[in-house]
Order: structure tokens, then C-alpha cells, then sequence
């Protein structure tokens, strides 16, 4: 897992950096909710994937427009790496009718059928199953698409995680898990919650291929979801991938974090920051300067201004919109 | 005497029992080290011990079904779930096998236990982190329901709920958890499971509600004075079983009623509330039965949830409708 991987030949210049401008896309947003959250601006309740973004833009950066993901309670990284517009999510983390749920579901609802985002969801373990059915009718109505199911280390504790992995290997589906493992479900760490030293060493139980990939590593993280997504093409079934990562923030806006030490946050943030990681290694091989990376940063930045800017200057939902999309 | 909120009158009562019984367990997601989601559980694995305060994995199928297997063989788990939201995981569990157990042995097993989880919305969340499903589980045969509404009750009925031979579901409104401060004794008392609470008296209308509208159904009341309108409330509590005489006695006085529950409106509580009512006491009645309640929708965010809970502004209009019926 610490080898250096290669930069990924398919991509071009131009495709890294914008793999790049996702990346910080997706740290302001999550800073930005952040903050928002702590000034009382907006509620509900939300999760942050600050640390995580090489795995989300990683995974996504590989499928076409026309695969699909399901993401998580920790999903706004794969709704941006899926392309999702970062508008149109600022305002539903308002709670304003230009949201992608019109304002009504806030930080954890958010689908995008244009993009193939098949939604994120707010019981842990809960898109495992919907993957393997989305992935099921891919293989019965010959759809060229592959369906990548995001979902954390705490997940893989549930049983939806056994029954949705399972059907998927003896229906040989076109379909990839990939575990986020970013140490904790909530304040429970993965060491004491599992009995294995990987996630990804479950695979073997179901008779599938497992990886096991530095999920700060977004060349890493490209090369395992390339290879799972060639099987898933080629009719070789599904693979689960467990990228090692980790949460910044507490798990939601009322974390003290007492069960980690801030030595271990700070390992993570300064020795594994997947954005420094890339910038390194992009800078090494010659394809940007410090120059060029700050202007991508900054150009990110404003774009969630933008998106705050378009979120406060839309309309609340209207009242009478209450009972509306419970029913056809 | 000590004052508290609901959710430290809780943790009370919670190390109280661990104290009391040594066979008592508390298990749920986050509820050791952390001291759980809404911090019901602060400081008790410290003193009990991780054998005694459990961190679960995110397996709430495992969480109820594991107690199942601890209160055959005798000890008495008392779980966490960390929203009302969060238990349809284990609600398989929960019918086929906690609720049956009894019946199934024909009272050769016992399956003491309590499930306790926060629910109701109220708190700006939203969805599954609001829900209000308390029927489903007063529908099920074998299962108690209880839901306090301050924090004197709530330590009381969890000590009763604990102590009782029976499974049940302790629901504890959200919204309620640090809203008021009460005197709450320090010693241990138990507030009786199936009995309702006179909340206010009153002769011209019969006002009936439990949990987290409780509080708004008092404000109501109070402002309707102004009205020269006398409401009598009545906090269900449990309601299952639920206390039908103290219900009847009071609609036999008022012969006005209305139930208040933020659950959704279709196969509410307050339906088999009405339909009580109306088997028991419908020569007293001086108007039909009205019911304020959320819409039959998911839980919105922001503005909506306003729109979708019962506030003080519905519930006069309905007390106003029944009056002049």
C-alpha cells in the first residue's frame, strides 16, 4: 500500500488539474458548511469530509457520465466529484427552494439524476443494497453503466453490508463497494469495531477481489477504482475497495472528539493532507508550479462564495409546498 | 431538592439502575467513551465499566437482537438508539422476535428490556433525524411505549420502564431534552407505567397530547385564557397501555376534546385516542373529536418543519372549532 504509484496516463494535464480544482471544491464547501453551521446560519444536522477528498474525486474521477454512484451521510465530496453543482447544493444545506431537494432535505438527501447520483443517504450502510439493485438492472437490460457504491468503516458493520455484498458476487453485478474508511463511525474506532486489520480482506468471504489502497492518494485511489471498473465492464463482477483515509471534523457539528488524540489529527493533517500529497506530486512531475496551484485554489474559493452568494439569494421553499413529492 | 433537564434526570435515573442491579447493561452506538449522541450516558462507563456500558458497531439489527439473547438469560439491557430514525434496522428484531417472546414461550421467558431513543422533531433537523413513528410500535403486540414530556416524569417512567417485566420502548422528544429545568429528587421513584397525568384543570375542553407537545398544548392553554377559555390537559405519557379512565373522566366534564401529535395525522395515536373516547363516552360529547397534528409527510427542514409541527396558533384554531362546533 506505501508504494508510489504512477500518474495515471490516461489522464492529461488539463484533467489532473481539474481533478485538482474538485478536490479544493470540495474542502471549501465542507469548510465553508462548517462555518456556516457554527454561526447558526444553517441546521440540520450535517457531516464533513475534510481529509477525505482524494478518495470521492479519486473513485468519481474514473466513471463516465453515464455510471452511477451512491453516497452517504458524509456525501457532499461525491456529489461534487459526480458534478454536481455546488449552487444547487449550498442552497439545500439553506434550506431554499433552488436546493436539490427544493429545500426540504438538507446536508444528507442529496440526488442528482442528470449526473447518476443515485443519492446519498442517512442510515449508515443504506445505498449498499440500492448499488447491487442499480447494478442488477445494468446487467438485465444490458445498460452500459457500472454503479460505485460509496460507504464508510461503520457500514461495513451492518448487515446490509453482508446481504448487498453477497447478492452482488453470486449475481456476478457490475458493481464497485468502495469503503471510505476513515478510522471512526462516530466515536467508534475501526480497530475496536472489527476484528480484521482490512476492510478490503472481507472480499475474500464473498468470493470477490478486494483492494486495499492510501486513500490520501488520489493517484492510488484512481490506479484500484481503474482496475475494479475494467472487471465491472468486462463482466468480471464486482470488487470492494477499502481506501484508508480520515475525518478532519468531528463526525457532526457536536463532536468534542474525545476519542482520538489530537497527535493522531495532527499526523493526518499535516503529513497526510491529500491536496499537499497531489500538489507534491504534480509539482515533481512538471505539470503545475506553486503559481498556477494557489490560482486553482483561489479559483475554487470564490466558486463557494459564489455558491453561498447564490444560496442566501434564493427563496425559501414555499409553505404550501408541504405536502408536495410524497406522492406522485 | 436538585433541578435538572431531562436529559441529566435521565442519565439519573440510568446510574441509578446500574448501581441498583448488577445485571443491568446499557448497549448502543456511541454510548461508552463518548457518552453517547445527546450525552444520556455521560461519565457511566467510567464508573461501570466498558462490560457494563457497551459501544456497539453500527449494527442496531445486533444491538436489539444481542439484548434479546441477555434477557433470556437474565440480565436486563437497556438499549440506545441513537435516533428514533436510526432503529429500522432493528426493527426486525423488534417484531418478529422482542415483542413475541413471552407468547411464544407462554410466559416461560420473560424479555425485560428497554429501547430507548430520541424522537420528534422540533430541533431544525429533519428526516429520519425527526421522525415521530411512535405507532408503529404501539401497534405491536407485547410492547410498552412510553414517552415523557419533563424531566421529573422521565426519570420516574425509566425507573418503572427498567424495572417493569415487559419490553419497552422509551421515546424521548428531542426537542425537550434541555428545554426546561425541574426539581427532580435525587432518590429513586417510579412513576407508574399506564397512567396519564392531569397536567391542568379545566371544564370547557379536554386537551390531550404527550412528549414534545406537551409544552406547546400548556402555552396554548395559557393563552386562551385571555379568551375566557378553561382547558384541562391531559399528558397520555404511555400510551401503550394508555389510561383510559382518567381520559373519560375528564371528556365526561368537558364533552370537548382535541388530541396534538406531531406524528403524522393518518393512523396517529390520537385516532385510537378519538375512537376510545367515542366507545366510552359519546353521550358526552358536545362536538366531534378534533385532532392537531403533522401532516403526513417526512419531517422537512427549515422553514417547513414550522409548518408541518403543531404550534400554539393550530391548536386554538382547533379549540376555537370545537367550542363553537
Amino acid at each position: 500500500m506505501n508504494k508510489q504509484v504512477e500518474l495515471p496516463k490516461a489522464f492529461s494535464k488539463e484533467r489532473l488539474l481539474e481533478l485538482a480544482h474538485q478536490m479544493w471544491l470540495i474542502r471549501y464547501f465542507d469548510e465553508k458548511v462548517d462555518e456556516f453551521f457554527a454561526r447558526g446560519l444553517i441546521h440540520g444536522t450535517t457531516h464533513l469530509c475534510v481529509g477525505q477528498e482524494a478518495t470521492a474525486a479519486g473513485a468519481c474521477a474514473v466513471l463516465n457520465e453515464q455510471d452511477k454512484i451512491t453516497s452517504t451521510h458524509r456525501g457532499h465530496g461525491h456529489c461534487i466529484a459526480k458534478g454536481a453543482d455546488v449552487n444547487r447544493m449550498m442552497a439545500e444545506l439553506f434550506a431554499r427552494e433552488t436546493g436539490y431537494c427544493k429545500g426540504k432535505g438538507g446536508s444528507m438527501h442529496i440526488a442528482d439524476v442528470d449526473r447518476g447520483n443515485l443519492g446519498a443517504n442517512g442510515i449508515v450502510g443504506g445505498g449498499i443494497p440500492i448499488a447491487v439493485g442499480s447494478a442488477l438492472t445494468a446487467k438485465m437490460k444490458n445498460l452500459d453503466y457500472v454503479t460505485l457504491c460509496f460507504f464508510g468503516d461503520g457500514a461495513s458493520n451492518e448487515g446490509s453490508f453482508h446481504e448487498g455484498i453477497n447478492l452482488a458476487s453470486v449475481w456476478n453485478l457490475p458493481v464497485i463497494f468502495f469503503c471510505e474508511n476513515n478510522q471512526y463511525g462516530m466515536s467508534g474506532s475501526v480497530k475496536e469495531m472489527t476484528n480484521i486489520e482490512n476492510i478490503g480482506d472481507r472480499a475474500a468471504a464473498y468470493g470477490i477481489p478486494g483492494i486495499v489502497v492510501e486513500g490520501n492518494d488520489l493517484f492510488a485511489v484512481i490506479e484500484a477504482t481503474q482496475e475494479a471498473l475494467e472487471r465491472a465492464r468486462n463482466g468480471g463482477g464486482p470488487t470492494l475497495i477499502e481506501a484508508k483515509t480520515y475525518r478532519w471534523k468531528g463526525h457532526s457539528k457536536s463532536d468534542a472528539k474525545k476519542y482520538r488524540t489530537k497527535e493522531e489529527e495532527r499526523f493526518w493533517r499535516t503529513e497526510k493532507d491529500p491536496l499537499v500529497f497531489m500538489a507534491n506530486r504534480l509539482i515533481e512531475a512538471g505539470l503545475t508550479d506553486e503559481q498556477e496551484w494557489e490560482n486553482i485554489r483561489l479559483q475554487a474559493k470564490e466558486e463557494i462564495e459564489a455558491a453561498v452568494r447564490y444560496a442566501e439569494a434564493s427563496p425559501q421553499p414555499s409553505l404550501d409546498s408541504l405536502e408536495t413529492d410524497v406522492y406522485a | 431538592m436538585p433541578v435538572s433537564n431531562m436529559i441529566e434526570s435521565i442519565r439519573d435515573a440510568l446510574g441509578i439502575a446500574l448501581a441498583a442491579d448488577d445485571d443491568l447493561l446499557i448497549l448502543g452506538e456511541d454510548v461508552g467513551r463518548y457518552g453517547g449522541v445527546f450525552r444520556a450516558t455521560e461519565g457511566l462507563q467510567e464508573r461501570y465499566g466498558p462490560d457494563r456500558v457497551i459501544d456497539m458497531p453500527l449494527a442496531e439489527s445486533s444491538i436489539i437482537g444481542a439484548a434479546i439473547g441477555l434477557a433470556l438469560e437474565g440480565y436486563k439491557p437497556v438499549c440506545e438508539i441513537q435516533f428514533l430514525g436510526f432503529l429500522y434496522p432493528g426493527f426486525e428484531q423488534l417484531i418478529s422476535h422482542v415483542s413475541r417472546i413471552r407468547y411464544r414461550t407462554q410466559g416461560d421467558y420473560g424479555m425485560s428490556m428497554v429501547i430507548r431513543a430520541p424522537m420528534g422533531s422540533g430541533v431544525k433537523s429533519h428526516e429520519l433525524h425527526s421522525d415521530s413513528f411512535e405507532s408503529f410500535y404501539v401497534h405491536i403486540p407485547g410492547i410498552k411505549v412510553v414517552v415523557p414530556s419533563n424531566p421529573y416524569d422521565a426519570k420516574g417512567l425509566l425507573l418503572a420502564a427498567i424495572d417493569d417485566p415487559d419490553p419497552v420502548i422509551f421515546l424521548e422528544p428531542t426537542a425537550l431534552y434541555r428545554a426546561e429545568r425541574e426539581e427532580v429528587p435525587a432518590e429513586i421513584y417510579q412513576i407508574p407505567l399506564g397512567a396519564a397525568k392531569l397536567v391542568r384543570e379545566g371544564q370547557d375542553l379536554t386537551m390531550i397530547a404527550w412528549g414534545g407537545m406537551v409544552p406547546v398544548v400548556k402555552e396554548a392553554a395559557v393563552q386562551l385564557v385571555e379568551d375566557q377559555i378553561q382547558c384541562e390537559i391531559i399528558d397520555i405519557r404511555s400510551l401503550y397501555p394508555f389510561d383510559q379512565d382518567l381520559i373519560v373522566q375528564s371528556v365526561k366534564k368537558t364533552g370537548r376534546v382535541i388530541v396534538v401529535h406531531e406524528a403524522p395525522r393518518t393512523l396517529g395515536v390520537g385516532a385510537e385516542v378519538a375512537a376510545m373516547i367515542q366507545e366510552q363516552a359519546f353521550l358526552f360529547l358536545e362536538a366531534p373529536i378534533m385532532r392537531v397534528t403533522g401532516y403526513d409527510v417526512p419531517t422537512p427542514l427549515g422553514a417547513l418543519e414550522h409548518v408541518n409541527r403543531p404550534d400554539v396558533n393550530r391548536i386554538k384554531k382547533a379549540v376555537q372549532q370545537v367550542l363553537h362546533y
